[in-house]
């Protein structure tokens, strides 16, 4: 169950002809694929387009009758080598996954199907992860275009527009034989929009049809003598058949031709934000009417060098606006400028910041350059994010001590199955008296590299925890390596990449596996492991078997990791024991974000229908905590947090538990596991109590009343009650 | 004229929010509001892993539906996907760290921005793991906040949402729509909630309460405090720490504030009547022999060192005070105040009887009804999580008899089983509750036990040393009754404690005598209190050993 449901929503993908169709922008890329008579879709979740692959499972009935199959790829590159089926068969083919990370894993089965080329449209939607929000490294999906030669549209951040993309993408694949990437940022993803819908289309050959009549073609094959020939095809046919069907589609606009000596080039997807600048600088409108001409490229590969030409011919100079690193835009409209002799003078990255995201700051910054440069009297706004920081109109004019703002990363939920793992490593280093090298992944696990863990010394990837630890294996050392995998990345391909590996090269390192039973940083998608049951796909399979399947002889698996304890002394007894090859311990809790989407329906449904409910809950003893706070530094929890010392006679804060509390049971846990304090409790409060609760309930009193009237009477003596 | 100065431009609205406070839900209704309205709208976010407890921005901006002139580009406006610095309408903070955020981020700026800001604090990591206090002063936000907005609309949206039974989302929503800044109606707002048609009553109910919260003035932050470092050789020391302390907004804080002058008061007036009918005496030699400052403090010392053992101990906890009192300056009290405060926390430690003690009082257990919201006949059971140590049990025990049980390999086994993986116990059970209050019952043996005796000890020596000082450096001798602060936590938080302690001694005796003494005392004592490995402590002692002159120089 993803964390997100779209069983709602996707009802409005059965939008007809003419209906106005609004929502956020990946529900508008799943209407426009089933528009445009897709057959097959794949894919691998991961922001921003984790909710692509959520609404498509979500809409499975809807695919299903038009024929349209969809899977849950294994991976990027599983999702990629899916787009086979598009090269013998004029199926329409979409994959969606996160890049540039997706692109990365995705990139040998991409080379490949670009080097043979498709016959029906084979698209790759890529949720470009980059800028604010971001989560991964900052790279450009830009390159793996050039480099295997697929087109790479780039829309306009507009719902209608992205829409139109889609469906020119298709054609311009088929149209060129060449795979085609959809580039989305991550803002317009999440894009609220909206456009008017066509039919849905079945697709006019189905995967049942190509599967039942089964064809081959030696030469789409990358073989030699055929890959040869393929570079040439490429060269040859694909890239002139793709630029005359841009050009003849007019998929890249010129807005404002004629209005100055001077103009602006720039990637669709920051058409908005150059848009906004020139409105702040006062030489365009909310509807686009620009004073300078733009050249909106919503093809960003290809590069058309005549429409480049056109729009440079009556310039002096142009601008590039072209986010992120390397310049690859401005070095290809360099040379095709100097090859054709022309005297504009061209700008970008001299202007604009070289690296990093355009935000409407920064654009708004450069076009400002570039104007006051070549044609102030275009200029007729004067926006404050212009001054300097030092004078007092500046919007960064500091108004605000730069100490009192402290970061706020993102960090583990409240009642994370994964804190009391990393609390019980840590007790468990604590125990053994060694600090062990950590060898991170991707998942909610890596915020352990953040206080208070600070556990984890790289990160190499999705599923490369393990083999990121690879070469740290000395025989001689006096302690193993630590390596983490969550089970996303473990059937990702850490099984093979690490475990195999490990199993294979004999390495001795302790691999944990945190089995949350979802890909739950992605938003909670099911995988092979998952516990729960899943109509369209196959779960419950242990993760612990499959290490066995490779050789790992060495494996535990912890079905609670809330028993600190219990845990600390396993992580203990694998990083002393003998037994050579990789030590694997699978820690399995649910992640508590879905845990809690299904609990809370069905407690609130059990206490309005009279059934006995306990509702749990931790806090703290203000009077026995002395304000230490070792309690926060060994879980993290947001809901294990401070307040006032409520004794007039002390000064630091005491630990405190909010509301938000969901009583998972980890500080009792790590009370108890690191020999904390007596301060925790754990209130259980019952609704609707049995009659055996009330006579216990009444026995109890009594006894308790009797012991505590002599404790009160004694203390009565000196205290004086007042309210606190 | 260009169309952006005309007015021809979007309203802007930035949300800053941490992960599941729900400001996607509040984006949502705000565009709701406004396709309903006939506005373009459109709405973005950074999603991801942001989203999990970390600082996030929702960004919505609506445009008036008119109709492009003929022949433009685009038949609706181009909306922008960020915000831009000096540009946005409105901003929401869901928490006042937040709104400090958008300030500095550009956002909320004094010439455009309606500043909407819950005043309530969800406190950052590192202000969480300090050992000692590490909370940002409230009042440096609210003041950078009424700075850094054209209008602030603020209080604790949160508190409303809770009163409610609802999420912060739907009160900041009614202040929204009380602001007036959008041109909407109060029923279009409520009609975005009803169409989400999800804990529809409780939303409409934060609502309410957010939408006249917007009529009200903001809070004013505090006025500057006096300085409460010590200000070395100044004749007339300054203010108690206690008033001088630059806290909050926090309602519940002002209250206790509030109640705390109200007991000044009547400790300078009445004393007696702060403490019970057996300590009727100890109040008249409080208030005949300590300064009036101080008073409060030692009728709070003197009932807790009585609750803790017995009249006699509070006889004792008075003399020591008295002692250093001989030594005070008149005026504010402060060496007299701080003595009262840390020899009575210092007399009265955490054993294990206290413990027990604390754990059974009835007015613990009605705290813990409160805190988990239990109506007042709801049945409820508590469960302590116990770990005791075999040498916090030896500790308690008569003297010999704890020395043979800390020095025996049966018992320690037999502890060590029982206790490794700690112990539950019900206090609201029939055996848990015995048991504790059997634990309790040790109390008149505690004079007689091992760590008694320990404690006494060192807390002379601890005295002994401000009373040698006082009298020429009367700031450093306030200084090492601070000191006491690092004695904090249980087991190996307390072992860490009792090492940083007696560094700080150390250093204290390395130091008496020096001019800056009483700085580098609280220097060092900021650096024990900020990690638990003694780090920091370490670094700072050795700047210390390298020269007074290195030593001064990292004063900052």
């Amino acid at each position: 169950m993803a964390e997100r449901s779209f069983a709602h929503e996707v009802q409005k993908l059965r939008a007809g002809e003419g209906t106005v169709f609004a929502g956020e922008g990946i529900l508008a890329v799943t209407k426009a694929l089933l528009q445009s008579g897709v057959a097959y879709v794949g894919g691998y979740q991961g922001a921003p387009i984790s909710h692509l692959m959520d609404v498509l499972g979500d809409a499975h009935e809807i695919l299903e009758e038009l024929g349209v199959y969809f899977e849950n790829s294994a991976s990027e590159a599983t999702a990629a080598a899916m787009l086979a089926a598009s090269v013998h068969y004029p199926l329409r083919g979409a994959i969606t996954f996160k890049s540039t990370v997706g692109t990365n894993v995705a990139s040998d089965a991409l080379a490949n199907l670009s080097s043979g080329g498709v016959k029906g449209g084979a698209l790759i939607i890529v949720g470009e992860d980059y800028g604010e929000g971001s989560s991964i490294m900052q790279e450009r999906s830009h390159a793996f275009a050039m480099k295997s030669q697929m087109w790479l549209l780039d829309p306009r951040p507009n719902v209608g527009a992205i829409v139109r993309s889609v469906e020119a993408g298709f054609e311009l694949s088929e149209a060129s034989n060449t795979p085609v990437m959809l580039q989305l940022r991550l803002r317009s993803c999440h894009l609220h929009g909206s456009f008017t819908a066509k039919d849905n289309r079945r697709p006019p050959m189905t995967v049942k049809d190509a599967v039942e009549n089964p064809r081959r073609a030696l030469d789409r094959i990358v073989l030699p003598p055929a890959s040869f020939e393929h570079e040439k095809e490429k060269i040859e046919d694909r890239w002139p058949a793709a630029v005359d069907f841009i050009r003849s589609r007019g998929l890249n606009e010129v807005l404002g031709a004629g209005t100055s000596d001077v103009g602006i080039i720039v990637q669709g997807g920051v058409y908005n934000t150059l848009n906004r600048a020139m409105e702040l600088l006062g030489c365009s409108d909310p509807f686009g009417n620009t004073q300078v001409p733009v050249y909106v490229m919503n093809v960003t590969y290809p590069v058309v060098d005549s429409e480049i030409l056109d729009f440079c011919a009556d310039k002096r100079a142009v601008l590039l606006v072209e986010e992120g690193q390397p310049d690859y835009i401005e070095q290809n409209l360099n040379a095709i400028l100097r090859r054709a002799g022309s005297e504009v003078a061209l700008h970008g990255k001299d202007l604009l910041p070289v690296a990093g995201e355009y935000t409407a700051a920064a654009v708004t910054r450069g076009v400002h350059a570039f104007l006051s440069r070549y044609r102030p009297d275009v200029i007729d706004g004067k926006p404050t994010l212009l001054l300097p920081e030092s004078d007092p109109s500046s919007p960064f004019a500091p108004r605000v001590g730069a100490a009192v703002v402290r970061p706020r990363p993102p960090g583990l939920c409240t009642g994370c199955p994964e804190r009391p793992i990393f609390s019980a490593l840590k007790l468990a280093e604590k125990e053994t008296g060694k600090q062990h090298h950590v060898s991170a992944d991707i998942g909610c696990h890596l915020f352990a590299i953040n206080e208070p863990f600070n556990l984890g010394a790289t990160t190499m990837g999705y599923g490369l925890g393990s083999a990121g630890a690879a070469a740290l294996n000395s025989k001689d050392a006096d302690r193993r390596t630590i390596a983490v995998m969550g089970d996303g990345g473990f059937w990702h391909n850490g099984l093979t990449s690490g475990v195999g590996n490990a199993v294979f090269n004999q390495n001795d390192q302790l691999l944990l596996v945190v089995d949350n039973a979802y890909s739950a940083a992605t938003g909670g998608q099911d995988v092979l492991s998952s516990k729960a049951d899943n109509v369209l796909r196959s779960t419950k399979h242990p993760i612990e078997k499959a290490v066995r399947g490779v050789g790992v002889t060495w494996a535990r698996t912890v079905s609670n990791t809330y028993r600190i304890g219990e845990l600390r002394d396993l992580f203990v007894k694998a990083l002393t024991t003998k037994e050579p090859g990789p030590k694997v311990i699978v820690a399995q809790s649910e992640c508590m974000l879905n845990k809690q989407r299904r609990e809370k329906p069905a407690r609130t449904k059990a206490l309005k229908d009279g059934k006995r409910v306990v509702k749990e809950r931790f806090g703290v003893d203000a009077d026995t905590c002395t304000g230490d706070h070792a309690c926060i530094r060994v879980s993290g929890c947001p809901s294990l947090s401070i307040k006032a010392n409520p004794d007039p006679m002390r000064t630091d804060p005491v630990a405190t538990v909010l509301d938000s509390c969901v009583g998972c049971g980890v500080c009792g846990a790590n009370a108890h596991a690191a020999s904390l304090c007596p301060s925790f409790y754990r209130s259980d409060l019952v609704y609707n109590p049995t009659w055996r609760d009330r006579l216990l309930a009444r026995l109890r009193s009594g006894w308790i009343g009797m012991l505590s009237s002599g404790v009160e009477r004694r203390a009565a003596r000196y205290e004086v009650m007042e309210a606190r | 004229m260009p169309s952006w100065t005309q007015g021809r431009r979007p309203v802007t609205i930035a949300i800053l929010a941490m992960g599941g406070e729900g400001g996607g839900v509040l984006a949502d209704w705000i565009v709701a509001v406004g396709e309903t309205a006939g506005y373009y709208a459109q709405n973005t976010s950074v999603a991801g892993v942001a989203q999990r407890t970390g600082a996030t921005v929702y960004y919505v901006e609506l445009y008036p539906g008119e109709q492009p002139r003929v022949g433009s580009v685009r038949s609706e406006p181009v909306m922008s996907l960020f915000p831009t610095p000096g540009e946005v309408d409105v901003v929401i903070a869901s928490e006042l760290m937040e709104a400090g955020r958008a300030i500095q981020r550009g956002f909320a700026t004094p010439d455009r921005t309606t500043l909407i800001a819950s005043t309530n604090r969800v406190y950052s990591m590192d202000e969480k793991l300090a050992l000692g206090d590490g909370r940002i002063d409230s009042n440096a936000l609210l003041e950078a906040a009424h700075a850094g907005a054209k209008r602030l609309i603020a209080t604790d949206f949160m508190q409303l949402a809770l009163d409610a039974g609802s999420v912060i989302s739907a009160s900041l929503f009614g202040a929204l729509a009380g602001s007036g800044e959008l041109p909407f109606t109060r029923e279009a707002f409520e009609d975005a909630i009803r169409a989400s048609g999800k804990g529809v009553d409780a939303s409409l109910r934060a609502f309410a309460a957010g939408f006249d919260a917007a009529q009200a003035p903001s809070p004013r932050p505090s006025p500057e405090p006096m300085p409460s470092t010590p200000s070395a050789g100044s004749p007339s020391g300054p203010v108690p720490v206690t008033i001088s302390r630059r806290r909050p907004v926090d309602p519940a804080e002002e209250a206790a504030e509030a109640a705390e002058r109200r007991r000044q008061e009547l400790a300078a007036t009445d004393p007696a009547a702060l403490v019970g009918p057996k300590l009727q005496a100890q109040a008249a030699r409080i208030a005949a022999d300590f300064p009036v400052a101080a008073r409060s403090m030692l009728l709070h010392g003197a009932v807790r060192t009585a609750v803790f053992q017995d009249p006699a101990y509070a006889d004792r906890y008075l003399d020591r005070v008295a002692q250093v009192a001989a030594h005070e300056r008149g005026g504010d009290g402060r060496l007299t105040t701080e003595a009262a405060r840390y020899v009575a926390l210092w007399m009265c430690y955490q054993d294990t009887i206290q413990v027990a003690q604390q754990k059974i009082r009835r007015r613990r257990i009605e705290g813990v009804r409160a805190e988990a919201k239990a109506a007042a006949d709801q049945l409820m059971n508590v469960h302590e999580y116990l770990h005791p140590q075999i040498e916090e049990i030896a500790d308690t025990l008569p003297t010999r008899l704890g020395r043979w049980v800390a020095g025996s390999r049966f018992f320690s086994r037999v502890v060590g089983r029982l206790t490794r993986n700690g112990i539950v116990v019900n206090t609201t059970g029939i055996i848990g509750f015995t048991l504790l209050w059997l634990m309790a019952q040790f109390r008149p043996l505690r004079p007689r036990s091992l760590r008694f005796g320990r404690e006494q000890a060192a807390i002379d020596a601890w005295l002994a040393r401000v009373i040698a000082v006082a009298p020429h450096d009367y700031d450093l001798g306030c200084e090492i009754l601070e000191c006491q602060r690092v004695l904090k936590g249980y087991g190996a938080t307390q072992h860490h404690g009792m090492e940083s302690f007696g560094l700080l001694m150390g250093a204290v005796d390395a130091v008496a005598g020096r001019e800056d003494a009483a700085v580098v005392i609280a220097r060092l004592r900021t650096a024990a209190l900020a990690d638990e490995d003694g780090e920091a402590l370490r670094v700072a002692l050795g700047s210390l050993a390298a020269g007074p002159a290195l030593a001064a120089s990292n004063r900052g």
